[in-house]
């Protein structure tokens, strides 16, 4: 590690490359995370951004919010843009980060065949997904990253189905299939492991993918002041996990004390409110086996307990209702 | 100078390595594979220093070429029918941003009721693009229009895509002698490229944001008088072209036998080749019978035509493409910059999905566009070789 390096939030430069007076809803998880990304890459970055939230508030003519060089073309070619300007910036000598920062809409569906592209070449480029769970930019329409049960405009919440019917997409584990140069989650609520990861993907060289959780206060139906309260809660509950992978290996970044309830995540959110209590089940169970999977029996899973010892769970009453 | 004998996909091949391009994005698809693997082999051979980036479709691969060029450095790709309906969408992405691309399209059927031979349904469409297009009729020229397509491009005050269309099989898989310039002559011709912005952090710029209403008219306009603006600079640098390599190829349009012509068909790509040779038998037999050459689509050469069709007592189109309006896309063109000029124009379809055009077709043409005074037809169209079903 050299000494311009930051590590913790302490050491976090406050020269913004992503300035404020962009049009991001307030509590936008987006901008949060965009805004500390592009401070930690600094000013030899060049940018692309595919069709989505984040162009949509940074990048209205003749206004920027990047103070970086800035693409946009399309919602589907985020892998493949960034590989070619990678490819003119070296045969031009010029150093530096170039990256792609792509919606999960962008990611995990339209934009999957571009990643894997780029992935499997081994360009030397930073991939980075902020995933907010739905298609925001055009009001909130599933993808394939929404989780189970989520009302978004697509997964009404009618008379014979309510919310999303599938589970959320492991694009990580898609990533990891490629095996990367280094892989990662983000959390915009766990801030040193989150300036870590950034810092340690800038450094490498080869195809870099960091996954950012970012709370939308529209989209979720939250309040504005409670976005980093979420994300902090999606891993506490199992619904984010902190890992990276290197060397053709992974390991947790973060492991939670205990495992909370999915309710208490779902709570603070009007996307779930609907829920009804096999849902809440079927969910909760999905979660318990991923929470193995990452943390194996290192940390206590109350919530699983009762469902190991093959006992359904209750939730009392319907404990989402009124939020 | 050395003289090879040459496919126009080889010649195009040889274009793009004499003119020193850096990035290559790539996707297979017949009849335009034969260039890319001769690039391919270029490079891995060291015969040219450049990129080879094999995407995984082909939106990727004009995906790979805006960021290429909008990183600032000499970007070449080609496809061809499929491949750059896929594309569709990323080509609207670069003239806009003034990304002085060159793409070869080896003309072929697009969609149901085609294989993999010549027809112009797949790059007509792409008209309404913003990309410059230019048909060439041989080897030679796929090889010359490469190099001029750059300059062209590269021109200050053109700074547009220029997509090079070529007959699929008739002309890319077809060997014919090629005269491939020396190095030396080509960087004499053509300079290194310096892009007038790019995406650099040193001068960091913001490139394609989203544009309110308030500014789109005027950045249309801007593309709009570009293209219009880049006739003078096909001409001059035709004229260059000619003075470097002793080849021209008369700039927007190329006329033959016109200058008395009563009668003149225009057409473009390969069958120009047909079509003259039958100008060639009915001016021996007496006939006052000419021929428009017509080289670009974009810049449509609208005072060209004028000009070159004032006089005239009938003019036909030879379309090998189809709107499904009646007409062929060439005929309604040609149709909107002579509209008053009081010549009357026949459509003639034919070649489509790669049928072969013979000298007899192209004289039927003609006695076809000689009857369309006495009889007073006027805009009709006319099929060529089709064989109706009966009953
Ligand atoms: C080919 C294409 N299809 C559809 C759209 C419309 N569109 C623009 S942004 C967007 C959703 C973006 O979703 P996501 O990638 O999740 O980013 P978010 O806005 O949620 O941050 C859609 C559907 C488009 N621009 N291009
Ligand atoms: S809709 Fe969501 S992602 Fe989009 S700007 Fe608002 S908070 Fe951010």
């Amino acid at each position: 590690m050299t000494a311009d390096e930051i590590s913790t939030i302490k050491e976090m430069p406050n020269n913004d490359y992503f300035v404020s007076g962009h049009g991001a809803c307030p509590g936008c998880g987006v901008a949060i995370a965009v805004n500390n990304i592009m401070r930690i890459l600094g000013s030899d970055t060049t940018v692309y951004v595919p069709a989505s939230c984040l162009i949509v508030f940074s990048a209205l003519y003749p206004t920027s919010a990047f103070r970086t060089p800035l693409l946009f073309t399309a919602f589907e070619n985020t892998g493949a843009v960034i590989t070619g300007i990678k490819a003119a910036q070296r045969r031009r000598g010029i150093e530096g980060t170039v990256v792609g920062i792509a919606g999960d809409g962008g990611t995990f569906d339209i934009g999957l065949q571009a990643l894997s592209g780029a992935a499997e070449r081994q360009e030397d480029v930073l991939y980075i997904c902020v995933d907010n769970e739905a298609y925001m930019n055009t009001g909130i329409q599933r993808s394939g990253s929404t989780p189970f049960g989520a009302w978004t405009t697509t997964t009404p919440v009618g008379k014979v189905t309510q919310g999303k019917r599938q589970m959320k997409k492991d694009v990580m584990d898609l990533v990891i299939a490629h095996d990367p140069e280094y892989a990662a989650t983000l959390s915009i609520a766990h801030y040193n492991d989150f300036i870590r990861k950034v810092e340690k993907a800038k450094h490498k060289s080869g195809f870099r993918f960091l996954h950012v959780l970012t709370p939308c206060v529209p989209g979720w139906r939250t309040e504005a002041s409670k976005s980093v309260e979420i994300a902090k809660l999606a891993v506490e509950t199992g619904m984010w996990t902190l890992f990276e992978y290197e060397e053709g290996e992974a390991r947790s970044t973060y492991k939670p004390h205990t495992m909370r309830p999915v309710t208490e995540y779902l709570h603070m959110q009007g996307r779930f409110r609907h829920m009804d209590n096999d849902d809440l089940n079927t969910l909760q169970r999905w979660l318990c086996a991923k929470w193995y999977y990452h943390y194996g029996h290192d940390v206590e899973q109350p919530a699983c307990a009762i469902y190991n010892g093959e006992k359904e769970l209750h939730f009392d009453g319907d404990p989402l209702h009124g939020v | 100078m050395v003289m090879k004998a040459l496919s126009a996909d080889h010649a195009v091949a040889w274009g793009v390595r004499l003119a020193k391009a850096e990035v290559i994005p790539a996707f297979p698809i017949t009849p335009q594979t034969l260039i890319m693997e001769l690039l391919a082999e270029f490079i891995s051979n060291g015969e040219l220093d450049a990129d080879l980036i094999p995407a995984e479709s082909e939106h990727s691969v004009m995906s790979v070429a805006v960021g290429a060029s909008a990183g600032g450095v000499r970007t070449f790709t080609a496809t061809a029918s499929q491949g750059l309906a896929l594309m569709h969408e990323m080509l609207y992405a670069v003239p806009q941003n003034r990304l002085p691309i060159v793409m070869v399209n080896v003309n072929r059927t697009l969609g149901a009721a085609g294989g993999i031979w010549a027809e112009h349904n797949d790059s007509m469409p792409e008209r309404e693009s913003g990309w410059m297009q230019v048909y060439v009729e041989d080897s030679q020229e796929a090889l010359d229009m490469t190099l001029q397509a750059y300059r062209i491009a590269e021109d200050e005050r053109v700074l547009l895509p220029v997509m090079v269309c070529l007959d699929g099989f008739i002309l890319s898989h077809t060997v014919e002698k090629v005269e491939v310039p020396e190095q030396g002559e080509v960087d004499a011709f053509l300079p290194a490229f310096v892009p007038r912005s790019s995406l650099d952090p040193s001068e960091p710029v913001m490139m394609n944001p989203i544009v309110p209403p308030e500014y789109t008219t005027e950045m249309r306009y801007q593309l709009d008088r570009a293209m219009d603006d880049s006739r003078n600079v096909v001409h001059q640098v035709d004229e260059a072209f000619k003075a470097a390599f002793g080849r021209g190829y008369g700039g927007l349009i190329d006329e033959y036998m016109m200058d008395d012509a009563e009668f003149a068909l225009i057409v473009l790509g390969t069958a120009a080749s047909t079509a003259r040779a039958a100008v060639d038998e009915l001016r021996a037999e007496g006939r006052k019978v000419g021929l428009i050459k017509l080289r670009f689509m974009r810049p449509f050469p609208h005072d060209e035509l004028r000009r070159a069709c004032s006089g005239l007592k009938a003019l036909g189109v030879f379309d090998r493409s189809v709107s499904f309006n009646r007409y062929g896309p060439v005929f309604t063109e040609v149709s909107g910059s002579l509209c008053g000029s009081g010549v009357p124009i026949t459509d003639h379809i034919g070649g489509l999905g790669g049928r072969d055009i013979t000298v007899r077709d192209m004289r039927k043409v003609f006695s076809l566009i000689e009857a369309s005074v006495e009889e007073g037809k006027v805009k009709r169209v006319y099929w060529h070789g089709l064989r109706e079903a009966k009953g």
